[in-house]
């Protein structure tokens, strides 16, 4: 299979696996059917994007070039390192979260299953499609496409509350998407005259710096999938979703669009030449410090679980907006890096947060107390992950922190500790919000009787989730244990 | 042999209304019609495989070479415009309205057929004339024939709404009538090519401008360019539904050739724009109807008067396509003309199954349709979808050239209204889209009894649906053509 083709199959996959969950689950009625369908075609899928990594590593860029769409503008797709990744990333994780989501599905009694297996292979499909463009134009298709694609996702329940959230889900990033995404697109097409992605950027190097700066922020803003503040606001929203889709697309496949796309455009049609040690650069880098604690800061006050690990979220995208925006090879070393790390850990997390609502029915952090003697696989694994996201090792997430750490040293700013200690305090601050949960489950004395008066007094509560439920987060938090050792195939990869 | 066939375009469906009117059999006179209007798009894809790369077809009828003859003249502006009207119209007589509603009588739906196969010789031969006076004639032909087919929507207002739209339309006919009087008078002939030629505009010759201002404000008032546009949403909303989605595809399209010939064909661009600076005026008219008509979109409560308010606004992304002059910017507009006939077609057909299923297209009656009419509503959602420019359907790539045009032009701040505008767009959508997916139908009115449209209606509003998609990925028939268009419109050729 010539690398043209698989990189075809590897985008089609998902759509197949949309297709026979219509039929299986909609059409003929099987859903046992499709729940096994969808994590075998998420191992097909994640095997021709696995097949695209030695290719991409000899320094191969398998391209595949579909049709011109306008004059100049074709739906085109390129692999490089940084989109290898992010592929890799979400056709892997797709796999542990069909599993997962058919447990959580079947144990949470979720209507519309159908519906929801079909979206959420077509929000990969979409997920993919961004990580594979190879211009402008292609990477703004699939990322409008999977803001509305996981539309459907997020009103899942159909609740006021669900359809509150949906418009400011959809508000946010289409408006962002839109007025600054879209506009500096079409600014970068009238400077240069193209949107392919170039390494060493497009932007020639006489471009004013006032000029750079603009448009910068523009697309920094505009990527909202981001989550840059002030631009935040969708993504806590967005929690209304059932857990799977919290885990996969608002931890993972979404989220990370935004990151990636700002990271690629930094690269790819900036040029860290012509940013590094820019005014642009030092702004961005204001913008994502300042995020990273604000959100640090609320996700402790958050007593809903979900909630707090969707601020920790934000906290921690900034982390990579921040390595993108240092325009050095290490800052985008650690960007990258902390798209993978983040990614393993706060999936963990948020699966333990779906397991533990499946087992308990309970949402807040204030509630958990003592549920780690019932619980005690999830909440070791919530332990794992969290220490990864603080960045302890032996955990992926110290390496992403290391790296970020001797970027920030890099940069030629005479403000460069200031970052160190933005850097540490973030970190810090992870220990507030991440660590209660674990001293609660496990060193809280439960509450001896349950809430008197609940719905179900005659229902025993389970003392774990489905199995369905825990193995993958299991399985999910000993990835991230596992990437602190192969940190160094990461080094490799994202040589810039 | 292709200039012979040329005729065809317009005398076709004119004689094949009093055949249906002689015939009277119901059930012929929608097959014949239907046949004719193939043949006509037939006949306009011809023409523009023909002319495509710049290539002229010009017919003298009678024999009677011009300027004392008409001259029938095709080039890549005319030949886009035919196939545009012809396309949307084949697309719209193949939609199976069965008959209702409104119910047209069974014996005096002969008259409907007839009326409509006029109104399409009108709009073609709007298109394809190279002759000043020729060009009223149709205009007539089409305007009379069109207010005829809105009086016949059924409802009381319906009538009222035709004879405003009577109104203002004649007002805009005489304008236009008295704009071709001056010119004739300055040049002494009708040929749109001689006058052209003969013409030499300037600002001292009170009698150029005055003709300009009139031929341009009898057009806007056809074209219901902002604030001349208060015929439109009623007209669009008591029509019967299938004249409505033909109306709103074409002749607001045709009304917009117009305007462009008569700007950058007859006055030339560097008179209208740089001298006379008309841009002063067209660019914030343009991003007026933008911004009012779709703010009004976003307070209606019938899903056609929502539609109606979008096509003011759609308009007016197509003025300010024109008033960039520049290649980008002007193909922008033109191929917007198109995209938006797409578009707004399919969800006008989609308005027409959904009336035809529901009974009413009030927001609240729609509430929870998109489980009971799944198909219906996806139309209706990818038609959305487009109006707010999401890429991948023709709407984004209208966008994409009229802010670079805009761009192009220096006008930073306006492509940022463009943009913004199109949020206006998802507000409108999403409140629709909200409404079909979310909202739990009322107690008043179960919706249990509502099933998915007939596939004769589906089909049609389907086929626009796909091709809002296909449009937005392929775009040499849509882009490439506009372009040519909008460069033989700037150095004056038609």
């Amino acid at each position: 299979m010539s690398s043209e083709t698989t990189i075809l199959v590897a985008l089609l996959l998902p759509v197949l696996a949309a297709v026979s969950c219509l039929l299986l689950g909609g059409g003929l009625g099987r859903p046992n059917l499709r729940d096994i369908a969808t994590p075998l075609i998420g191992a097909c899928t994640f095997a021709a994007v696995w097949r695209l990594a030695g290719d991409v590593l000899a320094g191969g860029r398998p391209e595949l070039v579909l049709f011109e769409v306008l004059p100049g503008v074709e739906l085109a797709f390129q692999v490089e390192p940084l989109g290898l990744l992010y592929g890799l990333v979400a056709s892997g994780l797709w796999i542990v979260t069909s599993i997962y989501a058919a447990g959580y599905m079947r144990g949470h009694h979720e209507h519309n299953q159908t519906r929801f297996f079909t979206f959420f292979a077509l929000s990969i499909f979409a997920a993919l499609g961004i990580a594979f463009a190879s211009n402008l134009f292609t990477l703004f298709l699939f990322y409008e496409a999977l803001t509305l694609l996981t539309f459907p996702l997020v009103t899942h329940h159909g609740t006021d509350e669900a359809r509150r959230a949906g418009r400011v889900y959809l508000g946010i990033l289409l408006f962002t998407s839109i007025s600054f995404l879209l506009f500096a697109i079409l600014f970068t097409w009238r400077l240069t005259g193209t949107i392919e992605f170039t390494p060493g950027g497009i932007l020639g190097a006489d471009t004013s710096s006032g000029m750079v700066t603009v448009l910068l922020l523009l697309y920094a803003f505009g990527a909202g999938k981001a989550a840059l503040m002030p631009f935040h606001r969708w993504l806590p929203n967005a929690m209304v979703a059932p857990t799977p889709v919290s885990a996969l697309l608002h931890a993972v496949a979404v989220v990370k669009a935004g990151v990636f796309a700002i990271l690629k455009i930094v690269i790819y049609v900036f040029g860290l030449d012509l940013l590094a040690g820019s005014n642009a650069s030092l702004s961005l880098m204001t913008i994502a410090s300042f995020t990273m604690l604000m959100a640090a800061v609320i996700a402790i006050r958050q007593d809903n679980l979900k909630a707090r690990l969707a601020y920790s979220t934000i906290s921690q995208l900034a982390y990579i907006v921040l390595g993108a925006a240092m325009a050095t090879a290490t800052g985008v070393l650690a960007g990258g890096m902390q798209i993978a790390m983040h990614a393993a850990g706060k999936i963990t997390l948020f699966f333990c947060a779906g397991a533990i609502l499946v087992a308990t029915h309970k949402k807040k952090v204030s509630e958990l107390d003592g549920l780690g003697r019932t619980m005690p696989w999830t909440f070791a694994a919530f332990f794992l992950a969290s220490l990864s996201i603080i960045g302890i090792p032996p955990l992926g997430g110290s390496w992403a922190k290391w790296y970020l750490m001797v970027g920030a040293l890099e940069t030629g700013f005479a403000w460069q500790a200031a970052f160190l200690g933005v850097l540490m305090l973030s970190s810090l601050l992870a220990v507030f919000y991440l660590m209660p949960v674990v001293v609660r489950g496990f060193f809280a004395a439960s509450p001896s009787a349950g809430p008197s008066g609940s719905a179900g007094g005659d229902r025993k509560p389970l003392a774990e989730a489905p199995f369905l439920c825990v193995a993958p987060l299991v399985l999910t938090a000993l990835l991230s244990l596992a990437l602190f050792f192969v940190a160094g195939d990461l080094v490799t990869l994202l040589n810039f | 042999m292709i200039e012979k066939i040329l005729v065809l375009e317009v005398v076709l469906p004119l004689l094949a209304a009093p055949v249906c009117v002689l015939v009277r059999h119901p059930r012929f006179c929608r097959l014949f019609s239907l046949g004719v209007v193939a043949a006509c798009f037939a006949i306009a894809v011809a023409l523009l495989v023909e002319v495509r790369g710049g290539g002229v077809i010009s017919y003298e009828l009678g024999g009677w070479p011009p300027p004392l003859g008409i001259e029938y003249r095709v080039s890549t502006v005319n030949a886009y415009l035919l196939a545009l009207v012809t396309s949307m119209a084949l697309v719209v007589f193949s939609f199976d309205s069965r008959g209702g509603p409104p119910r047209v009588p069974e014996e005096r739906r002969h008259l409907y057929y007839a009326v409509f196969l006029l109104c399409i010789s009108g709009l073609l031969g709007i298109a394809i004339t190279g002759d000043a006076f020729n060009i009223f004639v149709f205009l007539e032909i089409s305007s009379l024939s069109s207010y005829i087919l809105v009086s016949l929507g059924g409802h009381r207002r319906a009538v009222m709404s035709a004879f405003y739209y009577l109104v203002m339309g004649t007002i805009g006919g005489v304008f236009f009538m008295l704009g071709v009087g001056l010119l004739y008078q300055a040049t002494g002939t009708l040929n749109l090519r001689d006058i052209a030629a003969r013409l030499e505009p300037s600002l001292d010759d009170r009698g150029t401008v005055l003709a300009l201002a009139l031929l341009v404000v009898g057009i806007s008032i056809k074209l219901a360019v902002f604030p001349l546009h208060h015929w439109l949403p009623n007209a669009y909303s008591f029509a019967p539904p299938k004249v409505s989605a033909f109306l709103a595809a074409t002749a607001t399209k045709v009304s917009f050739y117009l305007l462009a010939m008569v700007l950058f064909t007859i006055f030339g661009a560097p008179f209208v724009f740089e001298e006379l600076r008309l841009q002063a005026v067209l660019l914030p008219l343009s991003i007026l109807a933008m911004f009012l008509a779709s703010g009004a979109a976003i307070f209606q409560t019938d899903l056609r008067r929502l539609l109606a308010y979008s096509s003011v606004a759609q308009i007016g992304y197509m003025t300010l396509g024109l008033s960039t002059a520049n290649a980008t910017g002007l193909a922008g507009g033109l191929v917007h003309l198109f995209n938006h006939a797409v578009m707004k077609g399919g969800l006008f057909l989609v308005v027409a199954c959904l009336l035809y299923r529901v009974g009413s297209v009030h927001i609240d009656a729609l509430a929870g349709i998109g489980r009971r009419m799944p198909l219906t509503s996806a139309a209706l959602v990818i038609g959305g979808l487009s109006l707010i420019g999401v890429p991948g359907t023709v709407g984004f790539v209208s966008k994409w050239y009229l802010v670079s045009g805009v761009l192009e032009r220096g006008w930073t701040a306006a492509a940022v209204l463009i943009l913004l505008s199109s949020l206006l767009a998802l507000v409108y959508v999403g409140k629709v889209v909200e409404v079909l997916y979310f909202r739990k139908p009322a107690e008043t009115q179960p919706i249990d009894h509502v099933r998915e449209a007939p596939l004769g209606m589906l089909a049609p509003a389907w086929v626009l649906a796909a091709a809002a998609v296909f449009f937005g990925l392929t775009t040499d028939w849509t882009y490439g053509v506009a372009r040519e268009a909008a460069e033989l419109l700037l150095a004056g050729g038609i």
